[in-house]
């Protein structure tokens, strides 16, 4: 019953988050390290310290502390963070947006990328071909993003300097927008030379995230379309004289990419966690950068409602991938 | 010499060659394994190899760059950075800090996620159920930010590093070593143990865990490669060793800062970093691939 594992998952995923609550939350207060002493001017004295610890309720009890986080969460209120003086809530609402654009946009390059180096090798498999895909792809695979970003940076950015470094867009076009999805936004209003600036900011960010999840796509999806290859139903399609492109796109493409797909939902949280090195180095004005400083400045409630965030995202993707694999595979749908 | 080990148990003599011959006979595992050893020689002998100190500053001769551009000094063969120190002998020195890290952090994510997977996989019920929960709390963390947060509260340093690896990564030997225990406890072999009558810490023990080393040892390779990079990632951010010693990731941030007035400094950490991950990475899949027939039976 798909309602069932909906129901179970949802289940285990609140006991999940709870847990990062917990966990983050002890971590914070448990190690050294006063945020309080990140923001006073050098000329306060104690009595300063002991009022601005009030005013943020870090003089409570830490159970107290932790209950009226807690009930804030529950009630959408992350609190205020105490760098940025403004509600977390806020903060990560205007930021989020930057990073989903960017990680979905990953997320489709790499799948475009990987799905079609995989097709393409199988179509040249036992050549020479075949051979040089996969000697370049046992590289591709070690190959995180926080090394694919600066590579990028020494290609196209000194190399050949035709892309910009750092940032989302030119400061100067980012007026207009309805919403902070600047790159969506743009393009469903036919705003092409705003959405081509866009562009041309994430490329590099989007091809670090993407390249080591295509690699990861192009070894799973080849080994499964070369298994599909030698079944009984493209040996028949072979025989009816359908053309090779068409056996393995329409033949064994259908049968092979179950694994693939539910492999690249797992990885896709892998690449939503690279945001963080990956956004810093691009000056990319998404969560990731934001956790940084956030975690530099010891912004306590900035950090939490950060961690929240992305363990729920984690999550979400999690489930989201288990009902696509539960709904693609009758024999799971039924158990 | 036939000793014995986990690996001559299930050989069925098909294979007479060891693992170890015939990860010698893959060139992408000899090479990588070459490597390695020769990035370890040069963390040992760094003082004697490395041309120049590496903290020496000459304002004189900042941004000078490597042999062979315009501009370059004889000295220096892979140009100056930005205070005018060394670039060769910053990224020789700065192989130590990489490979401490290396070593000693994916050791101890292996010893410490190993033992909480044999006794998840093994004990199953409460225990298994513990530990994987918090297994599946770790996971839902994302493991940069966890590790930038980790050692921004612990303070910075080596330990700091090799501790917030431990701390996120133990995790992946644990999923790892839970599952194949559980594989293990299921075989003839576990069963015919318990009925002579074993101790369930000497089946554990001296029974399945020789059986599981051999996927523990491909994954520790591979951690290996990725402890590197996150020392590299927190030295990026300003968050490992102090400043004064050299690391590849510290490197790295100060090229990014300059990148356009002098792109090798940036270039030469960089391209050391890709060739140790690729290494330590082709070294863990040749092991994977080798000792895949012998476990899968």
């Amino acid at each position: 019953m798909l309602l069932a594992i909906v129901v179970n998952r949802l289940a285990m995923a609140l006991v999940t988050l709870a847990g990062v609550a917990v966990v983050v939350f002890v971590l914070l207060r448990v190690v050294p390290g006063d945020p309080v002493a990140m923001m006073i001017s050098p000329g306060a004295g104690p009595a300063d310290i002991a009022a601005l610890k009030a005013h943020y309720g870090l003089d409570a009890p830490l159970l107290t502390q932790f209950w009226i986080w807690i009930k804030g969460v529950v009630t959408g209120d992350f609190g205020i963070s105490i760098t940025l003086h403004v509600y977390v809530t806020e903060v990560l609402a205007s930021r989020l947006p930057a990073t989903i654009e960017l990680a979905v946009l990953a997320l489709i390059v790499a799948v475009i990328l990987g799905g079609g180096i995989a097709v393409a090798g199988t179509l040249m498999r036992r050549t020479v071909g075949e051979a040089a895909i996969d000697g370049l792809n046992s590289i591709l695979l070690a190959v995180p993003d926080f090394i694919w970003a600066l590579a990028l940076v020494l290609i196209f950015a000194v190399a050949l300097p035709v892309l910009p470094l750092t940032g989302r867009i030119d400061p100067a076009l980012a007026q207009g927008f309805a919403t902070k999805f600047y790159l969506a936004e743009s393009i469903i209003t036919f705003r092409f030379a705003v959405a081509g600036n866009i562009a041309s900011h994430m490329a590099m960010p989007t091809l670090a995230l993407a390249l080591p999840l295509a690699a990861v796509i192009v070894r799973l999806l080849k080994q499964s379309l070369k298994e599909a290859m030698v079944q009984d139903y493209v040996l028949l399609a072979r025989i009816k004289g359908f053309r090779e492109l068409h056996l393995v796109l329409q033949e064994a493409l259908r049968n092979a990419v179950g694994p693939t797909l539910a492999l690249t939902g797992v990885q896709f949280t892998f690449l939503i966690g690279g945001t963080v090195i990956v956004e810093r180095i691009f000056a990319y004005p998404g969560i990731g950068n934001l956790a940084i400083d956030a975690v530099i400045n010891r912004d306590f409630p900035l950090i939490q409602g950060l961690v929240l965030l992305f363990g729920l995202i984690f999550i979400l993707i999690n489930i989201g991938v288990d009902l696509t694999v539960a709904t693609l595979n009758p024999r799971l749908r039924h158990a | 010499m036939e000793h014995w080990s986990p690996t001559s148990i299930t050989d069925t003599g098909t294979q007479p060659h060891s693992v170890a011959a015939r990860l010698a006979r893959d060139p992408k595992v000899v090479c990588a394994g070459g490597f390695i050893l020769f990035l370890i020689l040069l963390a040992i002998g760094a003082p004697l190899i490395a041309p120049k100190d590496p903290l020496a500053q000459n304002l004189l001769m900042t941004t000078v760059p490597p042999v062979g551009f315009a501009d370059a000094e004889p000295g220096f063969l892979l140009g100056t950075d930005g205070l005018g120190r060394d670039v060769l002998s910053r990224v020789i020195f700065g192989s130590r800090v990489s490979l401490t890290v290396a070593f000693v952090a994916a050791g101890l994510a292996c010893l410490i996620g190993s033992l909480l997977g044999l006794m998840a996989g093994f004990l199953g019920n409460v225990v298994d159920a513990l530990i994987s929960r918090l297994v599946d709390v770790w996971m839902a963390f994302p493991p940069v930010l966890l590790s930038i947060l980790l050692v921004a509260l612990l303070g910075t340093g080596l330990h700091s590093v090799i501790a917030a690896i431990v701390v996120i990564d133990w995790t992946r030997f644990c999923r790892v070593v839970r599952t194949e225990t559980m594989g293990q406890a299921q075989m003839d072999y576990v069963v015919a143990a318990r009925t002579i009558g074993f101790s369930r810490p000497s089946i554990l023990f001296r029974e399945i865990f020789p059986n599981v080393v051999p996927v523990l040892i491909a994954l520790l390779t591979l951690e290996m490669g990725i402890a590197v990079v996150v020392e590299a990632i927190l030295s990026f951010v300003g968050l490992s060793v102090s400043s004064d010693t050299p690391t590849w990731g510290g490197m790295i941030a100060e090229g990014r800062q300059i990148v356009h007035e002098a792109w090798w400094v940036l270039a030469a950490p960089l391209a050391a970093l890709f060739a140790t991950v690729v290494a330590f990475n082709q070294i863990g899949d040749g092991l994977a691939r080798s000792l895949d027939p012998v476990l899968r039976r």
